[in-house]
């Protein structure tokens, strides 16, 4: 039997170490150039101002976005209070109550689908759902749209995170003479509860800075926000529109948006993490 | 002799001419993990307030024989029993069975103690909410009635609102006895309380569970042959899903001599096509 070099297998090991290690080094510099960018661009639009005022006209000095910041929050909370009561449910319906049935494994692949689904297409359907019969755009539509896009997130961290209670627990409960739902709620949700808000929190993470699901259901707005009964400001919408426009003024403030937006998914992920790793001592 | 009736009707048992009542009668039980049969024609008797030990190599079923009674395997769906448990002349895997209520007659304290991720005070309180509608100082009057028939109370009176999982791994074993015992059960199913305990621990339940046979049918599950002799009346001697032999529990370790040497598989396998097979008096 010939024998294989030796060289030979340490050069073929030495570069697929360094075709890995530096493919991992490459996408961490790219998010942190991004990031750079998005600082030193906007941390220059940053001041009081940007965060009381309403937008001005480009050329009038002295706006901010005041209102895109209330309409971003109120759109991101309504379509958290629309998908989590829901995705929680799916959730537990997969872990807990379907054992082998053909309709959960439909339900599983049906999420991962919707998991990957365009945005913009998402945004397509609400504003066939909503926007078309009510005639006008409305930050519903928009909620709707984001609710969409959160769900399967949080039905599949749900089910994962229930799975990884073990079945012990449920036991023990279950000989007490508990129902299987009060095991569920009262006990497994429990057991389980860092890795359900990290779940909920991924998902905010996740459309909180979707642009294209917006773009024909909340549309946006220059004006204070107050209702999501009609077109509604947003930061995603407005660093959309200002990047695209010819004024310095309104581009400095899509970068101050940008990183604005930037910081705020990084602090929800940075949570996330912090809620999953209390847990574990 | 009229105790025996409440068994089943015209239905002999082992303890006829011996005294205790009989609380749970097994009969022609047989169990399946899926295709896989684990048990095979399991006929048992359990005396009413004495403590029954069920004993046996690893993997010959004890668990599995002890799962049914409580029916806390059809959490998982593939499992499947035939046969009947009779609970007080009553078959408990017939399906009109209310399992809530089976399952309060009959507590369960598992190999690892496992407190549900609340207070001690909630431990303990979790199951009487499910059963009883109770004032919140009755409440309390009866999870400190059961502590303290756990033998915990003194341990843990002063921080009853602190985790379950604070406790030692002993005290949360006792923990898990205290909340089986506070909705009033006829029927303690231990499945080997003392293998994940240090030997502390497992004094004090041993302890304990001799206190509490004056109060509740004992069936205990260990792989501890000095256990079962300290511990129980009448033993089981389980093999490969069957149950070789049963009687009270000093005939059968003068008959194997189980504490000098544990039954080589030769031997054992010996007594199994010995037809020395336990079957009980069947009408």
């Amino acid at each position: 039997m010939k024998r294989r070099p030796a060289r030979g297998r340490r050069v073929t090991n030495t570069l697929v170490t360094v075709w890995a290690a530096g493919s991992a080094v490459l996408g961490i510099a790219i998010l942190f150039w991004i990031i750079s960018v998005v600082v030193g661009r906007g941390v220059g639009a940053l001041n009081l101002t940007f965060f009381t005022h309403l937008p001005t006209p480009p050329g009038v000095l002295g706006g901010g976005l005041i209102n895109a910041m209330a309409g971003t929050l109120a759109l991101t909370l309504a379509a958290t209070l629309l998908a989590v009561p829901l995705g929680l449910m799916a959730g537990v319906y997969l872990a807990e109550f379907s054992e082998g049935s053909r309709a959960a494994d439909f339900s599983r692949f049906s999420a991962n689908v919707l998991m990957g689904m365009p945005s913009i297409i998402v945004g397509v359907f609400a504003y066939t759902l909503v926007v078309v019969p009510l005639g006008h755009f409305s930050g519903y539509a928009g909620a709707l749209a984001l609710a969409i896009l959160m769900l399967p997130v949080i039905t599949r961290t749900t089910e994962d995170m229930l799975r990884l209670v073990p079945n012990t627990l449920r036991e023990s409960a279950l000989a007490l003479g508990a129902p299987r739902w009060k095991v569920t709620l009262a006990i497994v949700f429990r057991a389980a509860k860092s890795g359900l808000i990290t779940g909920v929190l991924l998902a905010v993470a996740r459309v909180s800075g979707e642009t294209a699901p917006l773009l024909f259901t909340a549309l946006n707005s220059p004006y204070w926000f107050h209702s999501l009964g009609e077109p509604t400001p947003n930061l995603t919408v407005t660093i959309f529109n200002y990047a695209m426009s010819p004024y310095p003024d309104w581009q400095q403030q899509a970068w101050g948006a940008s990183l604005l937006i930037t910081t705020g998914i990084l602090a929800v992920t940075l949570m996330a993490r912090f809620a999953f790793r209390e847990k574990k001592p | 002799m009229m105790e025996q009736a409440h068994c089943r009707p015209n239905m002999p048992s082992y303890f006829e001419t011996m005294g205790p009542r009989c609380k749970i009668s097994v009969r022609n039980l047989n169990f399946f993990y899926g295709d896989q049969q684990a048990l095979f024609d399991n006929n048992l008797d359990i005396a009413e307030r004495r403590v029954t030990a069920i004993i046996g190599p690893s993997g010959c079923g004890k668990s599995t024989h002890l799962r049914i009674y409580n029916r806390i395997f059809e959490l998982y769906p593939d499992y499947r029993a035939t046969g009947e448990v009779f609970l007080d002349g009553q078959n408990v895997l017939d399906h009109s069975q209310d399992l809530m209520e089976l399952r309060r007659r009959l507590g369960m304290v598992f190999q690892r103690p496992i407190p549900f991720p609340l207070t001690i005070f909630e431990n303990v309180s979790f199951g009487l909410r499910q059963h009883y509608r109770l004032s919140r100082s009755a409440m309390a009057d009866r999870v400190e009635a059961a502590l303290k028939g756990a033998a915990l109370w003194k341990e843990v009176k002063d921080r009853l609102h602190r985790p379950g999982t604070s406790l030692s791994g002993g005290q949360q074993q006792r923990l898990c006895i205290a909340r089986a015992i506070v909705v009033e059960p006829e029927v303690l199913l231990m499945d080997e309380p003392c293998s994940a305990i240090d030997p502390v621990g497992t004094l004090k339940i041993e302890e304990l569970i001799t206190e509490l046979k004056s109060r509740y049918t004992i069936v205990i599950v260990t792989h501890n042959m000095q256990q079962a002799q300290r511990v129980s009346d009448f033993t089981a001697f389980f093999y490969r899903g069957h149950i070789v032999d049963f009687g009270t529990t000093e005939e059968i370790f003068s008959k194997y001599s189980l504490l000098e040497e544990v039954p080589g598989k030769l031997n054992l396998d010996k007594l199994l096509s010995s037809k020395r097979l336990y079957v009980a008096p069947l009408s």
